[in-house]
């Protein structure tokens, strides 16, 4: 190696740190015998791949009303959710890129007594945007806040297994739960989970005081909310940001017209129908991730006549889910198949057989059932999930020719979630997915839970719900999830059609490491995550 | 609404002969009287229009997550497990006493009025009409006059021919184009369609394209806009609304001076040698001002209350698009102030036109 490709080389490593101009870098890589072409290129990719302190950006969220407020009992969708939370707060732990779980205000955790207690020492030195250093204290007010009769907090019911909450001397939480939870590290990243300072025993969420990378400056509520970079973070060189802004970009065509005049350099939910025009903007890329979120149908199994467990099977076998995946979501969807646990979750297994458009199989499976025809109403808006409605047609017309007549019921947007479902014996749903198979069967399949939208009480199931949870050991753990997505498969209620991939687009100015799939925008964390790439 | 309106000069005007009483002072106070009534009106319709909505503010705050003890610590909150009747008086108290309450996205310690809610969106409103307006309505005017006065020429026709076009397209139609239009700005020169074309077309359109100043099709403004940065992004949605609504004053314009052209009095003005523009502006448009006027007032009440497509497309935080979130989300408080205001828009915008029509006609401002 001569001195001079020597000397690029370091250069190259100063550049990811933003340390080398364009200019020197390129007189460097002439020396060293590039041309200044290639020298360029090596220099763009290099200060691309390699996240860069400083710059600007404004991100648009496809959802944002006027009644958003920095209260973490709310936070309803994607706007609150990555401006308040995830640029601006911090959960005791984060969900990482690939699904594993990471301590973040926490500085480690461990578990002991079968998963029963759970210690979490926080990060030294870590403070709230007015200085005030976070403690014990803070965290158990802050979870407390949605814990208790009078709560008005969208996430209580995640917390109802904790027992007791209580601070060990200023850094130590320790979290009592009523029965073994392995995953429980998993519960407190949720996004409501955001550590507030403790003002006289109560959490004090309207200062806005809070721990994120990103100090709330200016918040508009339906409109933006502009932060700026906490210069006191306690992760080490981050955020790389100056400042971002969250614009509220409700219509999706307003929102693929700003960020194809670079208006924005983000855009949440990219229009599938026109995303091939983006695509060819060159300077536009598009982020698919396959995410944890699932359009589902629940069957009311107590009701008749999805009492039947072969009624389910035939149902089952009736739907064309590659169809709906191709015809409704563009390609953009992975067909699901029966089991609410998404591929890149851990303990995944793929229940056998691959659950496909076959009339068949549901016919016989209506026979053994003891039925020729049956006539089912399917009550569908779509509230329950962009697509719905259209699904719907499409699943009579699939239905139909397994001698089954699908009546498609629509019904009204507003209020469905409080006049449909859990309230029509078969409607469309929507669930976001849990980090782990655990938390998204405790919320949607257990017997107990007011979710429990099939209402779906298998004995096996539940049994095994409780044991697994409990179980340190992961080979058995596995063992046990698989048994239970089979069971979801086979018995459930619960027709799981798709996984929704999040489909959002950024201007070639930004830069990012791998995007985690648990929540839309990095895991809400993009402000926290991602950098301005130059050129 | 134009018959309706000759109906009240109707029967406005020959009640000011009887009385003797000056007839503007006359209309105002008994327009302002009616005017309170039926805000009155608006707001019981309003009130029980949401009322019987499925849902109320805490089911669709929490959506899916909503669990019956959560949804009954909010609704307590928040006061919505009173009896709706109880609700409305306490509100319409408050009203009378120029109070317009919280909004229900208020949480303990954490007020927020109705008032702080509207205000900056009205501003950004009112922004948005008065500078539409400004430009609109001289537009519209001008062109009806000039229209008028070279009537059946190619001119006329030209000026009808594009107004109706723009007026007879959805407005959000109109607004996707302009935004598109802006798009391709930058895209046009890669698209297929472009390459299928001959070159000096395609190198013309672009050139063209080029000339249209760059307008941001995200009119995002918050309170600390500076005053041109506001004109400058709010320039889609006032040329959006500019096209929407000058075909209708202007064709008023238009045939109300047309129909004044073919009086006597006109006649009499042309034989004595007037000018035809003297004849337009000195004789025929005083006495044509009413209609004209009436139809400038329901335009702009246009323009502030019916605005909520131009404001999603182009993102611009006005009180339409405030209402429409508050009604998605139950927040009854600011429905019921966003409705009122839009009332009182309506009414007194009428009651301007009503003052202009009879303050510019002699024979109602001195009836014998």
């Amino acid at each position: 190696m001569s001195e001079s490709e020597y000397k690029l080389r370091i250069a190259q490593s100063l550049v990811g740190r933003g340390k080398v101009s364009r200019r020197d870098f390129i007189h460097l890589g002439v020396a060293a015998g590039l041309t200044v072409a290639a020298a360029d290129q090596i220099f763009v990719t290099t200060a691309r791949a390699q996240p860069q302190q400083g710059g600007f950006a404004k991100l648009g969220m496809a959802h944002g009303a006027t009644t958003d407020s920095i209260d973490p009992a709310g936070y309803p969708d994607t706007f609150t959710q990555t401006a308040f939370s995830g640029a601006m707060s911090n959960s005791l732990t984060e969900v990482d890129a690939k699904g594993g779980i990471q301590p973040d205000l926490a500085e480690s955790f461990e578990s002991s007594n079968g998963a029963k207690t759970w210690v979490f020492k926080l990060r030294k030195g870590a403070t709230f945007h007015n200085g005030k250093t976070v403690t014990a204290d803070d965290v158990v007010t802050s979870m407390r806040y949605h814990m208790g009769a009078d709560t008005k907090s969208a996430a209580k019911s995640l917390l109802e297994p904790v027992s007791d909450i209580k601070a060990d001397g200023p850094e130590t939480v320790v979290f009592t739960l009523h029965s073994g939870n392995a995953d429980f590290p998993y519960i407190v990243s949720d996004y409501h989970f955001v550590i507030m300072p403790s003002v006289e025993g109560k959490a004090d969420w309207a200062s806005g005081a809070r721990t994120g990378a990103f100090v709330l400056e200016n918040f508009q509520p339906g409109v933006s909310a502009k932060l700026k970079r906490n210069p006191n973070y306690f992760k080490n060189g981050k955020p790389y940001l100056d400042e971002v802004e969250f614009i509220a970009i409700t219509d999706l065509a307003a929102r693929m017209a700003a960020l194809s005049t670079g208006e924005v350099d983000y855009i949440g939910r990219a229009d599938l129908k026109t995303l091939g025009m983006l695509k060819r903007n060159p300077k536009i890329e598009i982020i698919e991730i396959t995410g944890y979120g699932h359009y589902t149908l629940p069957m009311n199994v107590t009701m008749a006549p999805f009492d039947n467990p072969d009624v389910r099977m035939a149902m089952k076998w009736a739907i064309n889910r590659q169809e709906i995946a191709d015809k409704i979501f563009l390609g953009h969807a992975t067909v699901a198949n029966d089991d609410p646990i998404a591929p890149a979750i851990k303990f995944y297994k793929n229940p056998q057989p691959q659950h496909s458009f076959d009339p068949e199989k549901a016919r016989h499976y209506l026979k053994k059932a003891g039925m020729e025809k049956l006539k089912v109403d399917l009550s569908v808006a779509d509230a329950a999930f962009a697509g719905a409605v259209d699904a719907a047609a499409l699943i009579r017309e699939t239905a139909a020719q397994c001698g089954i007549d699908v009546n498609v019921v629509r019904e009204a947007e507003d209020a469905y979630w409080d006049n449909v479902w859990l309230k029509k014996p078969w409607c469309a749903s929507y669930w976001s997915g849990r980090a782990t198979a655990d938390w998204m069967f405790t919320q949607a399949f257990a017997a107990e839970s007011s979710w429990n939208e099939s209402f779906w009480k298998n004995p096996r199931f539940n049994e095994l719900l409780v044991k697994a949870r409990a179980e340190t050991d992961e080979a058995k753990r596995a063992d046990m999830y698989g048994e239970m997505q089979q069971l979801t498969h086979d018995d459930g209620g619960s027709i799981v059609l798709v996984f929704n991939n999040f489909v959002s687009a950024k201007s070639k100015k930004l830069a990012h490491g791998d995007v985690a799939p648990n929540w839309e925008n990095d895991g809400l964390k993009m402000a926290e995550r991602w950098w301005t790439a130059e050129a | 609404m134009l018959a309706k309106r000759a109906a009240r000069t109707a029967d406005g005007a020959p009640l000011g002969i009887r009385m003797r009483v000056n007839p503007v002072a006359k209309t105002v106070l008994q327009r302002l009287g009616f005017g309170l009534i039926t805000l009155f009106v608006v707001s019981i319709i309003i009130f029980s229009a949401i009322a019987m909505l499925p849902g109320d503010f805490a089911k669709a705050t929490l959506g899916q997550s909503a669990t019956p003890e959560t949804v009954a610590a909010l609704q307590h909150e928040i006061g919505l497990d009173r009896p709706p009747i109880q609700r409305y008086f306490s509100w319409i108290g408050k009203m009378a006493q120029g109070d317009f309450g919280s909004s229900f996205a208020s949480r303990t310690g954490y007020r927020r009025t109705v008032a702080e809610i509207i205000a900056p969106r009205l501003y950004n409103t009112m922004f948005l009409a008065v500078m539409t307006a400004l430009v609109a309505v001289p537009l519209a005017l001008g062109l009806g006059i000039l229209a008028a006065l070279y009537r059946n020429s190619w001119f006329d026709r030209l000026v009808n021919t594009v107004t109706l076009t723009t007026i007879s397209f959805p407005e959000f139609f109109v607004a996707y184009m302009l935004a598109f239009l802006i798009i391709s700005r930058d895209t046009f020169a890669g698209t297929q369609f472009a390459e299928s074309l001959p070159v000096w077309l395609a190198v013309s359109i672009n050139w063209t394209l080029n000339v249209v100043p760059k307008f941001p099709t995200l009119a995002n403004i918050n309170d600390q806009t500076p005053f041109w940065e506001h004109v400058w992004r709010a320039a889609m949605p006032s040329i959006t609304l500019t096209l929407v609504i000058v075909a209708h004053m202007m064709r008023m314009t238009r045939a109300a001076i047309i129909n004044m052209l073919s009086s006597p009095y006109i006649d009499m003005a042309r034989l004595k040698g007037m000018r035809p523009m003297v004849i337009v502006l000195r004789h025929a448009l005083p006495n044509a001002w009413a209609p004209i006027v009436t139809v400038v007032a329901f335009n702009l009440a246009y323009l502030i209350v019916g605005v909520v497509v131009v404001e999603v497309v182009f993102v611009y935080p006005g009180v339409g698009q405030l209402m429409v979130d508050a009604v998605k989300s139950r927040d009854v408080p600011v429905v019921q102030a966003c409705a009122l205001v839009f009332a009182a828009t309506y009414i007194l915008l009428n009651l301007i036109a009503d003052i202009i029509s009879i303050a510019t006609n002699p024979r109602l401002l001195h009836p014998r």
